[in-house]
């Protein structure tokens, strides 16, 4: 579908589209809200079929659910601290659902849902109002402290005031548009050197021979967005507990 | 993650006796190594805190009926942050927040 004619067309692989026939159709369920499903329905079969066992001596399945779990509890306690493992739950469910995001997204014919600005927007939109609610419920009053540094000349606070709250709050979108971006690129990228491969194999005798150069190249990154995939996740991850560990210990 | 008769600390004292104490990992949030996520993250830094802040100036001056003024301020406070996310970015020997 994307070679036909001769404009290669990238981006149709983001489109929304209803699935499961009319009843979908009714409610506007979208091929993005089946794979959020997926992705909601492997991470809960991963953490009770995997632990279901409790071996002391792991399986696969368990070794990979311990894994994630030590993981993200690794990070949490590096970054915010003993008295961040309350907050575990929360950044361990978003490493997961954007990891499984990413990763579905590889898939053929899968769609990815992290590649949405709205999705990422949403869930960064979430931390912050998590993190911004977590200092005022720690800090109370103080928490506004952190918009204007101590010591500064009384007389600049209109001018630092102002710039330390648009900095607080560019956080959501910076975070949203990280991973959107870099979903986006590696997409659009895989689509563009796939679709080479089937326009250079129409070109007679040399096409199917040349046409292994995309092809190849597309292989390697395929393994580079696996990477990404990872990387994407693990810094959505990383940075809500660094905003976490700002909220737990204000400056 | 257990700490089941202190058995992390004497993990720490026989690494720490043996030289085999690993070096503290370089904290991530600072800025990235290679130069293209470095431009990458600074400039997403620069955009977001640049939307944010014409965004709220718009919105007020729709709000205010002040267009274009609390638009023009809130551009140059938002230049002003973004500016100062990358700073705080790449600010050496300071934790990122």
């Amino acid at each position: 579908m994307a070679a036909e004619g001769k404009a290669i067309d990238a981006l149709s692989q983001f489109e929304l589209n209803t699935t499961l026939g009319p009843l979908g159709a009714s409610v506007n369920f979208t091929q993005s809200n089946l794979h959020m499903l997926y992705a909601v329905i492997i991470v809960l079969a991963l953490m009770t079929i995997g632990m279901g066992a409790r071996a002391l001596v792991p399986g696969r399945l368990q070794g990979l659910a311990e894994s994630a779990y030590e993981f993200i509890m690794g990070m949490v306690v590096e970054q915010v601290g003993e008295e961040g493992k309350r907050y575990f739950p929360f950044v361990f469910a978003l490493f997961m659902f954007v990891l499984l995001g990413n990763v579905l997204g590889l898939l053929p014919y899968a769609f990815t849902y992290t590649s949405h600005i709205v999705v990422t927007f949403g869930l960064a939109a979430i931390v912050i109002i998590t993190v911004t609610g977590v200092a005022l419920a720690r800090h109370g009053w103080h928490f506004f402290g952190y918009f204007f540094p101590e010591g500064a000349p009384l007389w600049l606070a209109p001018i630092i005031i102002p710039v330390e709250v648009v900095s607080y709050l560019s956080r959501p979108l910076s975070l949203s548009i990280r991973l959107f971006a870099n979903m986006v690129a590696g997409h659009v990228m895989l689509k563009v050197f796939a679709t080479f491969v089937v326009m250079l194999a129409g070109l007679g005798v040399v096409g199917p021979v040349l046409s292994l150069l995309p092809l190849s190249l597309n292989v390697a990154l395929m393994g580079f967005e696996l990477l990404v995939a990872f990387l994407q996740a693990y810094v959505f991850a990383i940075l809500t507990c660094i905003y976490l560990h700002d909220a737990v210990h204000l400056h | 993650m257990g700490d089941k008769d202190g058995f992390d600390a004497r993990l720490n004292a026989a690494r720490t006796r043996n030289g085999l104490q690993r070096p503290p990992k370089a904290k991530v949030g600072d800025a990235p190594k290679n130069p293209w996520g470095f431009g990458m993250r600074a400039g997403v830094e620069v955009v977001s805190a640049l939307v944010v802040g014409v965004a709220i100036g718009y919105g007020l001056d729709r709000w205010l009926g002040t267009w274009p003024w609390l638009f023009l301020v809130m551009f140059v406070v938002g230049s002003a942050a973004g500016v100062l996310n990358v700073y705080r970015l790449f600010r050496p020997g300071q934790r990122d927040r």
